[in-house]
């Protein structure tokens, strides 16, 4: 959409009115998405505001959980007696405790925060590395290219949990079951969603006759892709990254339902309190698998609320600009052309 | 109308006595073709596009080289190769004596500061993610001009400054969708100048342009021009500009220069046929003054089978016997006439000829035509003596019928030979300057000379 200002002139002469100050140069691209989204109207929007309300919560039930959480995760006595175990939900354990008398409230609070390390870590990992990779495919082509999306394709063709799940077993085999191993598994999985968005981008990018005029410059191939690609290939993000993020606590609650990713003893997580409910249901026992699901379809619906939402609002396939009606101020005097008349009369 | 400004004073650059800023022999650019899919998963090339074929041209200090021609002749290539942006395949290029053809992207780094381009289309060459500040003076950055920020500021308000951006402070911080075209060749242009380049490659600066923006921006590059110390190849297809523009004017016809020389001389007295054509081609604005045109029939031939001898034979009015005439031109000349024809006649001539398909494959000397059935040699041998006896009658002649040497029936089919082709050289006219590659010229040189 590039569109000129109407107040520049066509013609060569800079004249006329000035421009609106130039907002920070350095953000161009995210005024661009900025404008857009403060553009949105109908469905997109409700789908976008929700999403980020949802998603905010998520996150600031995740950074200040050990303020909320009334307990620790692993914590099973409070000032030397035992939890219940299995106790129904009441006026000290709001949710409840499970079999191994732990609160069901405070695991599914740092719950939210293992998903939420998980994520940040899952997110920026595969970020970094697969538009990295994606920019140096698609710019410089030939054989890295060949090897590379081989590579990416067969990554995609597995189903991305089992990737997940040989992943975590790897990455466990080397770096104990924490944290960084399961987000680590994780981002396996979405390396070749960016780096096939990014390769594809670059791909077009560097064919505009912008890339060749830096060439022409003396640019270097690096510099090449820092300031000329990378601006323009990473508009397209953004809209991955947040479903991801929304896909990131689904596949880290998988591994942890299959008692792969993170240790029990290391972090709450929510996959893992619901294996460990399983047997409570058929008990009777209803609050030790619900909190934990209702929180992670929260979360998920939340982040892919946002990502939708996004991704209708940025996509230019998708998007669909509005013309607004232009209030006129109202008339409050009338011009007259005759000076001999005086002032104008209402 | 745009008149040529008086310049000369400062350009007697344009003279002999100046240095040789780029010297150019034999210049080749060939491009591989991938043919079929098979050749493809191969990566075998199947023949070669010869963009540029054997040029040669010395560029002087302070001169404006115009490279003219139609689309696909190559002189994009040309201007493209001149500053390294496409590899030579073949030939030499020395910059101040250096030999550049042959260098790599790294070794090229360095002399991207003396040789800079400036693209067609301006909308595209400015990243739509970069304002103008960065993007103006990212030349100092890459090359590391600058030490300060606040030289940096000073030398993009500067270039700014010289192309007509003011004032300066406007535009520091705008993106390229803000800027109109010509504001964003201007932004172009300041961005080329600023690391104070000695020669500027214009690929048809201004054919994106509105028409009052035009004039303009070439008066620009020539005051640049004179400020700066600058020579320019200016890359065209429009003559009118390059004769306002150029002291040295190329005409290029299928990666070939068919006649070179001094502006001035080439606009009055234009030597090649084609350059007749193109100078025929330029609009009138007077409708009394408008004289028929004889543009030159068909288009540019296929560059990856071109047209033995001199290229533009099978367009040419007056192409003699050694322009290289070929099968391929048989058959096109058959098509042309059954196309004027009713569609009974030329079926019926159709009738005449067996398998047609042989005669185009390129390059043929001599071609064989077997009859069609129920017909002899004999007949077709009838049928195409007609033809030229008919042609020889009409009134621009058919120039097909000088190339063909004889004409005879062998072992059933009809074979027609043709004068064996002859590749025109660029050949000196004495006392105009102008170089021209025609076969019509090197007969009149030979003639005088003995």
């Amino acid at each position: 959409m590039a569109q000129t200002t109407p107040t520049a002139p066509v013609g060569e002469t800079p004249a006329g009115p000035p421009l609106p100050a130039p907002r920070s140069a350095r953000f161009g691209g995210l005024r661009r998405i900025w404008a857009a989204i403060r553009e949105a109207r109908g469905v997109p929007r409700f789908m976008l505001w929700t999403g980020a309300v949802i998603s905010a919560l998520f996150v600031i039930l995740a950074l200040f959980g050990p303020l909320i959480a009334p307990y620790g995760f692993d914590t099973y006595q409070s000032g030397g007696t035992r939890f219940p175990k299995q106790g129904a939900p009441d006026g000290d354990h709001w949710f409840g405790t499970t079999v191994q008398s732990l609160d069901v409230l405070s695991r599914t609070v740092y719950g939210a925060r293992t998903a939420l390390e998980v994520m940040v870590l899952a997110v920026v990992f595969s970020l970094v590395i697969g538009v990295l990779l994606g920019l140096l495919s698609g710019y410089f082509g030939g054989w890295l290219d060949r090897i590379l999306v081989l590579v990416m394709d067969a990554l995609f063709a597995f189903p991305y949990l089992l990737l997940a799940i040989v992943a975590g077993f790897v990455f466990a085999g080397i770096a104990g079951g924490s944290i960084i191993t399961a987000a680590l598994s994780i981002t396996v999985v979405y390396i070749p969603q960016y780096f096939r968005v990014v390769r594809a981008s670059a791909l077009s990018a560097r064919e505009a006759t912008f890339v060749e005029a830096a060439r022409a410059m003396g640019a270097k191939p690096s510099v090449v892709i820092r300031k000329y690609l990378f601006g323009n290939v990473i508009q397209s993000v953004p809209v991955i990254t947040t479903m991801n993020a929304a896909d990131a606590i689904a596949t880290l609650a998988g591994l942890g339902f299959l008692g792969l990713g993170i240790q029990p003893t290391d972090a709450a997580e929510w996959g893992y309190d619901l294996s460990r409910a399983i047997d409570d249901v058929n008990a009777g026992m209803w609050w030790t698998c619900l909190y934990p699901g209702l929180a992670m379809i929260i979360a998920i619906l939340g982040f892919t609320l946002l990502g939708e939402g996004l991704n209708d609002v940025l996509n230019p396939t998708m998007r669909r600009r509005r013309i607004s009606k232009v209030l006129l101020p109202a008339h409050t005097r009338r011009r007259t052309v005759d000076a001999t008349e005086g002032t104008a009369a209402e | 109308m745009l008149t040529k400004p008086d310049v000369k004073p400062s350009g007697e650059g344009a003279g002999d006595s100046a240095e040789a800023l780029v010297e150019v022999a034999d210049l080749e650019v060939h491009f591989g073709l991938r043919g079929s899919l098979l050749g493809r998963f191969g990566g075998k090339a199947a023949g070669a596009v010869k963009a540029v074929d054997g040029v040669n041209l010395t560029l002087r200090k302070g001169e404006v080289l115009g490279l003219v021609g139609e689309s696909g002749s190559g002189k994009t290539t040309l201007g493209r190769t001149l500053i390294g942006l496409n590899k030579a395949t073949g030939g030499s290029i020395r910059y101040r004596g250096q030999e550049i053809s042959g260098l790599g992207e790294r070794a090229l780094r360095p002399l991207r500061r003396k040789l800079q381009m400036v693209f067609q289309d301006p909308h595209a060459s400015l990243n739509p993610a970069m304002d103008i500040r960065t993007a103006v003076g990212h030349p100092l950055r890459i090359h590391g001009l600058v030490d300060s920020e606040q030289e940096y500021d000073a030398r993009v308000t500067d270039a700014l400054e010289r192309v007509g951006l003011t004032p300066p402070e406007r535009y520091l911080g705008k993106f390229p969708a803000d800027l109109s075209g010509g504001q964003k060749q201007r932004a172009v242009l300041a961005r080329a100048i600023i690391a104070e380049p000695e020669l500027l490659v214009a690929d048809e600066p201004i054919s994106m342009l509105d028409m009052s923006v035009r004039a303009k921006i070439l008066q620009l590059m020539l005051d640049l021009k004179r400020d700066l110390d600058l020579t320019y190849v200016y890359v065209t297809h429009d003559l009118a500009s390059a004769k306002f523009f150029c002291d040295t004017i190329a005409i290029m016809y299928l990666g070939r220069i068919v006649e070179y020389g001094p502006t001035e001389q080439v606009f009055a007295d234009p030597q090649h046929p084609y350059t007749k054509a193109l100078l025929a081609a330029i609009p009138e604005p007077d409708p009394r003054l408008a004289v028929e045109r004889e543009l030159p029939r068909g288009e540019i031939p296929d560059a990856a089978a071109p047209p033995l001898g001199c290229a533009f034979h099978p367009r040419c009015p007056v192409a003699v016997a050694e322009c290289g005439w070929e099968a391929r031109d048989l058959r096109a000349l058959l098509e042309r006439r059954w196309l004027d024809l009713p569609p009974e006649t030329s079926a019926a001539e159709k009738a005449l000829l067996g398998n047609f398909d042989e005669p185009a494959a390129p390059g043929l000397g001599t071609v064989s035509i077997a009859p069609g059935r129920s017909h002899t040699a004999e007949d077709v041998l009838e049928y195409l003596r007609r033809l030229r006896e008919e042609a020889s009658a009409s009134d621009p002649r058919e120039p097909f019928w000088r190339g063909v040497v004889s004409m005879h029936a062998e072992s059933g089919r009809a074979v027609v030979e043709f004068a064996p082709p002859r590749d025109p050289r660029l050949d000196l006219i004495p006392k105009t300057g102008v170089q021209v590659a025609c076969h019509l010229h090197q007969h009149a040189a030979s003639a005088q000379g003995t």
